[in-house]
């Protein structure tokens, strides 16, 4: 067992009612490495200064009360050790010094706690976040297929503990998007063939000028979420089904880009910008095309003016497929179902903590439940830290688990 | 040494600019690029979006390629987003020998294998890691002595942090800041270093786009940076190309050059701005040309 140290919290304090400005209050304690900051927290609060406002309950990293930002990072602060704390910042915090402060993009209601009725519960109720049974409901259970259930499964891994909302980077900018905690949520019934409105809730989230579209594939979600649930994977789920499998011609241009973006790729091997963004709206002559190219003359002026586009390479496809990428869109796009190979389903060989299930096949086409959901089979990666090994500090993303 | 070159598509494409800066750099690094001209887009998140299948595919015939690469140590790239979209295809394609077995079955049709365990670096990862930042400083000409430089790195070269191999003994979420020092520069830290260009959203919601490009580029100016570096073109497209307009968008002026990663380099090393491409930046790179002809005598910038 390692040795009681020092380690400096440096706490961000703010009331709004008080009317003053926010500061920081920097506080000692020996502690072990392997404590968490919450344990620090509340020493604090015992011994020190019991104004300290802080969120918690169960210290356990079941119940998703304690989310805050350590070191500039979301994380649960009664699973993060104060050994790996420390060094959490891309590196930098070598100082020795644990700067906690409360989640991003929501208000503070006090300290380190946040108003998560105003963003994170508002948004989940938005996305119907209960089943909407197919009909007629079975007289005994409904049978749903294992891959189905261990696909959902991820999401509801999900203790909404709000860090993935704390620094979605779309929702900074944007704070009307759904983000990556609710659309999770829509997952779980999107993949889950009991559920029997599937196409209306896809429809509903990508017509939303703030739904599935608005995400910017910045990855941050994947790497705050302390339960594995991978949100962006969820949220590239529901575009490849939204798109793919119910063909919904969404006003966001989110399938029309996508598919322009198969196209030109299919056709010329590499992409072709000047064609990407008129097409991404319907063609160059579409209506919706007309305004948004105008808007983008001056942009496209400058950049001919630089030289770094000539009207030769804008106009002309220079770079063509070559026959055997086009042979490979042809094969796989005319396959009967898509493959996709999940591997919070099928697990990875070689590394022990993410072995597949081996008491089940691993079929590389899914049995072909209502929506083509993932195939492949496996365990789900729980990114809850034990305090097993306390001179082991837990590293900062080991379940991320890939698209599907 | 010598790599498998993948110089991905917007580096040929709007960005030419910085295919051309790499190959001017590169002799100067002793690195021999074979480019693997036959490849295909890596789908840049899109076609994984529409089929991964496909994506994984069009991504394992690349690493085919790169691999008949006779002599080559590993294959390069020049975007973090290539970097990113194929780390991913790669995780998928060595997890398993039956999905790999699936897509080389797709591949025999062109009598190409994707063998199991790639080494495809960025050239910022080739730059610390094969190169060294010790050979680095030796070979610089003109140390970027008073430039004060704000590394921007793309959302898909530093997460997520697992698949990216970013840890204790390989801290890549700071190899740009140890470039610019290892060059002589200043790093400026501000908020925007680790966030999104706003790119992937151009066509969907080009109102929250050029806000995300347009609040990094300001973030860094409060901070006083005279230039950006990416290592990404398609941050580069956001926030240099798109800059005038992220500027209307967020209300101020900017006017902050962003410079790829192998120009700042091959300015360290000696080459001209022009040589490298600078007149074809949207924003011009005053900032950085005032620079590099105010403090090294007798190494005009060429402008």
């Amino acid at each position: 067992m390692s040795e009681p140290r020092e380690f400096t919290l440096r706490i961000r304090r703010y009331d709004p009612q008080s009317g003053k400005a926010a500061s920081w209050d920097n506080h000692t304690v020996s502690m072990k490495g392997h404590n968490s900051v919450l344990d620090a927290i509340l020493q604090v609060k015992d011994d020190k200064d019991g104004s300290i406002g802080i969120r918690c309950s169960c210290q356990q990293g079941i119940c998703g009360s304690c989310a805050v930002r350590i070191n500039g990072k979301p994380g649960l602060a009664c699973s993060t050790h104060l050994q790996e704390a420390v060094v959490r910042e891309h590196h930098g915090g070598e100082d020795g010094t644990i700067t906690v402060e409360p989640m991003g993009n929501m208000p503070v209601l006090k300290d380190l706690i946040v108003d998560m009725d105003a963003v994170h519960w508002k948004k989940i109720r938005r996305v119907t976040p209960w089943l909407l049974a197919k009909q007629p409901v079975p007289e005994r259970e409904y049978i749903v297929p294992h891959e189905n259930m261990i696909d959902v499964t991820q999401t509801m891994a999900c203790i909404q503990c709000g860090a993935c909302v704390s620094d979605c980077l779309s929702m900074e900018v944007d704070p009307g998007f759904i983000g990556p905690a609710a659309l999770a949520k829509a997952y779980r019934f999107v993949g889950d063939p009991r559920d029997a409105e599937h196409e209306e809730r896809l429809k509903d989230l990508s017509e939303d000028e703030h739904g599935i579209y608005d995400c910017t594939h910045c990855f941050n979600c994947m790497d705050a979420c302390p339960k594995g649930v991978a949100p962006m994977s969820q949220i590239m789920r529901l575009r490849r089904i939204a798109g793919s499998d119910h063909e919904i011609d969404d006003r966001n241009n989110g399938h029309r880009h996508e598919l322009a973006f198969v196209k030109n790729i299919k056709k010329n091997g590499l992409l072709h910008e000047a064609d990407l963004l008129p097409d991404s709206y319907g063609g160059k002559l579409h209506p919706r095309a007309v305004p948004e190219l105008v808007s983008s003359l001056p942009t496209v002026l400058t950049a001919m003016q630089r030289g770094k586009v000539t009207p030769a390479k804008a106009l002309l496809h220079q770079h063509k497929a070559p026959k055997e990428v086009k042979k490979i869109f042809e094969t796989i796009d005319g396959r009967e179902q898509r493959v996709e190979l999940n591997l919070y389903i099928s697990g990875i060989e070689d590394e022990p903590d993410r072995a597949p299930h081996t008491d089940r096949p691993t079929p590389l086409v899914p049995p072909a439940p209502a929506d083509k959901s993932p195939t492949f089979e496996e365990a789900p990666a729980d990114k809850s830290p034990t305090f097993e090994e306390p001179d082991q500090p837990t590293g900062p993303d080991d379940s991320e688990s890939e698209q599907a | 040494m010598k790599v498998a070159y993948w110089p991905g598509c917007v580096s040929r494409g709007f960005t030419p600019e910085l295919h051309g800066a790499m190959a001017k750099v590169a002799p100067l690094l002793d690195i021999e690029l074979v480019e693997l001209d036959r490849a295909a887009c890596c789908g840049a998140g899109v076609i994984a979006e529409h089929n991964q299948e496909l994506a994984d595919t069009l991504n394992a015939r690349t690493f085919a390629l790169a691999q008949q690469v006779q002599g080559a140590e590993l294959m390069m790239n020049i975007c973090s987003t290539c970097q990113g979209a194929q780390a991913e295809c790669q995780r998928r394609l060595d997890a398993t020998d039956e999905y790999r077995a699936h897509v080389n079955e797709t591949l025999s049709a062109e009598g190409l294998q994707y063998e199991r365990g790639i080494n495809n670096k960025n050239f910022l990862w080739l730059l610390v890691e094969e190169i060294g930042l010790d050979a680095l400083r030796e070979k610089v000409k003109r140390p970027l002595t008073g430039l004060k430089v704000g590394p921007f790195y793309g959302c898909y070269i530093v997460r997520p942090v697992r698949r990216l191999g970013i840890d204790d003994e390989n801290p890549r979420d700071r190899y740009l800041q140890m470039v610019i020092e290892a060059l002589g520069g200043t790093v400026i830290d501000y908020a925007g270093v680790y966030k999104c260009c706003g790119f992937p959203i151009v066509t969907m919601n080009k109102k929250a786009s050029l806000t995300m490009a347009g609040r990094h580029i300001g973030d860094a100016l409060d901070a006083e940076a005279d230039c950006l570096v990416v290592p990404c073109p398609l941050c580069h497209l956001n926030l240099d190309l798109q800059q005038p307009a992220a500027s209307k968008v967020v209300g101020r002026e900017l006017g902050l050059p962003v410079l790829h990663l192998p120009q700042m380099v091959g300015l360290a090393l000696g080459l001209s701005p022009k040589e490298l491409g600078m007149s074809k930046h949207v924003v011009r790179p005053k900032s950085v040309i005032d620079w590099s002809t105010s403090v090294v005598a007798g190494a005009g910038a060429g402008w």
